[in-house]
């Protein structure tokens, strides 16, 4: 139990970076952003690349990566997203549709159907008072804390940062207090794109690569930012551990292959009981 | 020459007309209040001058500079600032950051601006880290107001600024306004408490159903028969 | 290629089309006339085809089975029991806002699609459930596809006719103020989230019914052969090229998207094979590429919306108000 409390927190580490960019999206965009777990297969494919094709040592493979996919997600909102962006709400749903169908199958071409992995062969795992843990989910977990605190300061303490805190409270008025709220709107899907290619790029350090990773991310990573009462970045971190911890926990009840299931069932019964999300922000 | 020159402005939203080629002017140092009758067009003029609502036909000139057609984004790079009558703060954000956010553009060091800003509102001072979306609508007046004094306007637009407010801080507002205009800047307000707005201006504009009706001092104003029974309720 | 060929290319183009346009019929009373935005189509159509296949089977020991009832009764609980999965998710959502309702059918059809792999004794799992009946299918043996076409065109035009009564009454106009304003609908009084998950239900009762009389046309299916997500893609790309908010564009849509979609199988063919099975993919980027495209440029559709209907749509919710207020 406590062996998969820890796996649940690795997990909900994961999930929390990508709920806290699509927070960021649905806050400030208005924009559920339904490609975003195809961004973090994205950022996590990236890495392979410079990695493993060719060779380039971790750290930098892992800095282009989200580079990249941040110039992807850029590049993504000016051709497809901004043109739609004054129709209805919901068309830009419906591309977002189409980009995820567009990029997962882009990495299907590309690097093929079949799992992969950044290293082969079996890391040897600590053993700290009775948990295993691996060297690896000991970096996930270091990085998931810097990244949290790095994009907390980033909002709480830089003048972008409350720029965008103040784009999402008011759009018009931020306009109006001549802040470019087209800059702030690139900023935006920067940081959205890199938390999310962070979090493919950490889901694909703990188990392996597959083109419908971001995918099957989805339903959680929307499941905690609804938790967190989409709207709230600090509610989308509680959200990704709760949804993280249930996943896990359920495997002690039913059979392992629910886990993602558990994730849509929890959001199904809190829309039934509290659709305001767990932690205020806006119903 | 007039620091602001509106003429034969005419706008309005979808279809439909609200303006239909309304004068106005604001000279340098002046407090020039706009009053009339709901749906005369007050708020979309203001926000026509702010490049909020498309300009169809007519001219506005600011300080010598035609602006007709420009963005807020680019009207208030040229020193003209506006606050909205509703939704005029950032809720979540604190009362330093929201005039901060009043100072995006501004190069350079904005705290002595603010420091300004807090001894011309002090209880803004006492409650500068508390959320904005958590103050008394006169205070959140007060944010709105500090925010957008922290570019150091030529004219600031105040749409409705005592709207909602108990007579005690509509009062304080208004005392607010004479003493931002002795600081150097000129205001244009929409004041739908005529007789309060009118008697801290120097002139006036009465506008019905989207033209001019009457201007004069506003002294004058107060003192007009006709204006007095359309609004004053004497 | 051959007379031979041709024929039974048209064959398969209408089969496959009139099944694809029932399901695009269904999703445009969601989403043309009301604006739902359900991206769960797959999930719906699936439980069709999984329950028709059980309630028409005999005895089978690799699944629920042996009800052996006729095919059009499993047609009629496929459609019915995606019905009931639309009203259970319909409800804790359809108050909510929009995208809500959209996250939670991409959850049911992911639940479904695990269900389906994983309840062996209830859908035989990964192995599929195979020797599904054929209705009629001794008695027209060689030109069996001819008298299918048939089955499920004269299906198609049933809903066409079923849906078009329903949207020209006042119910349909009610579903249409909904979608065009939400609150004006409210303000004259409509209990609008009924009219929404009836439209909901309405339209996972087609898609059930298009994902039954694929069942027993194909004779075999499994969580592999669905792939619920492209299933859903594709028939929203047959209504956006289509129109929405048009039953005849739902329909051309869906014939025009089948041959596409049907033709990228050529391109990807003549690919080198050591593509192998990535030349699938990029079959789905190509369709992806093809819904951006007509977004940007075409968001009307081929068609565009009925003017006729939408006018008096309009018209009657803001004199309504008029009088209200």
């Amino acid at each position: 139990m406590a062996q998969l409390i820890l796996y649940g927190l690795i997990y909900g580490g994961i999930i929390s970076l990508g709920a806290i960019g699509l927070t960021l999206l649905v806050r400030i965009l208005k924009f559920s952003h339904f490609a975003h777990g195809d961004m973090m297969a994205l950022g996590a494919y990236l890495t392979l690349l410079f990695r493993v094709t060719m060779g380039l040592p971790m750290w930098l493979s892992v800095a282009l990566a989200v580079i990249l996919t941040a110039v992807a997600a850029v590049l993504i909102d000016r051709i497809f997203y901004k043109p739609l962006r004054r129709t209805s709400p919901a068309i830009l749903l419906i591309a977002s549709v189409g980009v995820a169908l567009v990029l997962r199958h882009l990495i299907q071409f590309f690097w093929g159907a079949a799992p992969q992995v950044y290293q082969r062969g079996v890391e040897r795992p600590y053993i700290v008072w009775g948990l295993r843990i691996r060297p690896t989910q000991v970096w996930i977990l270091v990085m998931a804390v810097v990244l949290v605190i790095a994009v907390w300061l980033f909002l709480q303490k830089t003048k972008t940062g409350k720029a965008l805190r103040a784009m999402a409270d008011n759009m018009d008025l931020a306009a109006v207090s001549g802040i470019d709220t087209e800059r702030m709107v690139v900023w935006t899907w920067v940081l959205g794109a890199a938390l999310a290619a962070a979090a493919g790029i950490m889901l694909g350090m703990d188990t392996q690569l597959r083109p419908a990773m971001g995918w099957l991310m989805l339903l959680p990573i929307f499941a905690a930012a609804i938790l967190g009462g989409l709207g709230n970045p600090y509610g989308a971190i509680a959200g990704g551990m709760i949804i993280a911890l249930s996943q896990e926990l359920s495997t002690m009840f039913i059979n392992t292959a629910y886990k993602p299931a558990v994730a849509f069932v929890l959001m199904v019964l809190l829309l039934l009981v509290r659709p305001q999300g767990l932690f205020g922000g806006k119903a | 020459m007039a620091l602001l020159e509106v003429s034969g402005l005419r706008a309005g939203y979808a279809e439909v007309d609200i303006l239909h080629g309304v004068n106005l002017a604001v000279n340098q140092d002046e407090i020039v209040c706009v009053v009339g009758p709901n749906g005369a067009g007050k708020s979309t003029l203001m926000k026509s001058i702010f490049g909020l609502v498309r300009v169809r036909d007519g001219r506005i000139v600011f300080q010598g500079e035609d602006i007709t057609g420009l963005g807020p984004s680019q009207i208030v790079r040229r020193g003209m600032c506006y606050v909205p009558q509703n939704n005029n703060v950032f809720p979540s954000l604190t009362v330093e950051e929201n005039l901060e956010m009043g100072a995006f553009i501004r190069q350079g060091d904005f705290r002595r601006k603010m420091e300004e800003m807090f001894e011309l509102f002090p209880i803004l001072k006492e409650r500068r880290r508390q959320k904005a979306g958590t103050m008394s609508g006169g205070q959140q007046q007060m944010v709105a107001m500090a925010r957008a004094l922290m570019l150091d306007p030529k004219l600031i637009l105040l749409d409705e600024p005592t709207a909602g407010l108990s007579p005690k801080f509509a009062e304080l507002v208004l005392e607010k306004v004479t003493e931002i205009n002795r600081m150097g800047v000129s205001v244009l307000m929409i004041e739908q408490n005529a007789r309060a707005g009118l008697a801290i201006s120097h002139r006036g504009y009465v506008l019905t159903m989207g033209r001019n009706r009457l201007d004069d001092t506003g002294q004058a104003l107060l003192a007009n028969e006709e204006v007095g029974r359309l609004f004053l309720g004497g | 290629m051959e007379w031979g060929g041709i024929i039974g290319y048209g064959l398969f183009l209408l089969i496959y089309g009139g099944i694809y346009a029932i399901s695009a019929l269904g999703l445009n009373v969601q989403w043309g006339y009301t604006g739902l935005f359900n991206i769960g189509v797959g999930g719906f159509f699936l439980v069709g085809a999984y329950t028709s296949a059980i309630m028409t089977k005999g005895p089978d020991f690799s699944h629920l089975g042996g009800f052996g009832q006729p095919f059009l009764v499993g047609v009629l609980a496929g459609g019915l029991l995606a019905a009931v999965l639309a009203l259970l998710i319909g409800i804790p959502t359809l108050r909510l806002r929009g995208d809500y309702l959209a996250i939670a059918t991409i959850g049911i059809a992911e639940t479904l699609r695990l269900i389906v792999t994983n309840e062996q004794q209830l859908t035989a799992g990964v192995w599929g459930i195979g020797a599904i009946p054929k209705p009629l299918w001794s008695t027209f043996g060689d030109s069996y596809n001819a008298f299918y076409a048939v089955v499920v065109l004269l299906a198609m035009v049933l809903v066409y006719f079923a849906i078009e009564r329903g949207i020209r009454s006042p119910w349909g106009r009610v579903l249409k103020a909904v979608r065009e304003d939400e609150a004006v609908a409210q303000a004259v009084g409509k209990d609008v989230f009924r009219f929404k998950l009836q439209a909901l239900v309405l339209g996972a009762f087609f898609m059930g019914v298009a994902g039954a009389l694929f069942a027993h046309f194909v004779g075999y299916i499994s969580p592999e052969a669905f792939e619920p997500m492209n299933a859903t893609f594709l028939v929203w790309v047959m209504l956006i090229v289509g129109g929405s908010g048009n039953s005849k564009g739902a329909m051309l849509g869906a014939f025009i998207v089948w041959v596409i979609w049907s033709g990228t199988e050529f391109v990807a063919a003549a690919l080198p094979p050591t593509f192998g099975p990535r030349a699938h993919a990029l079959r789905i980027v190509l369709i992806g590429l093809l819904l951006m495209a007509m977004l940007l440029w075409r968001p009307q559709g081929v068609l565009g919306e009925e003017r006729q209907v939408s006018k008096l749509v309009r018209n009657e919710p803001a004199g309504r108000s008029a009088q209200g207020g």
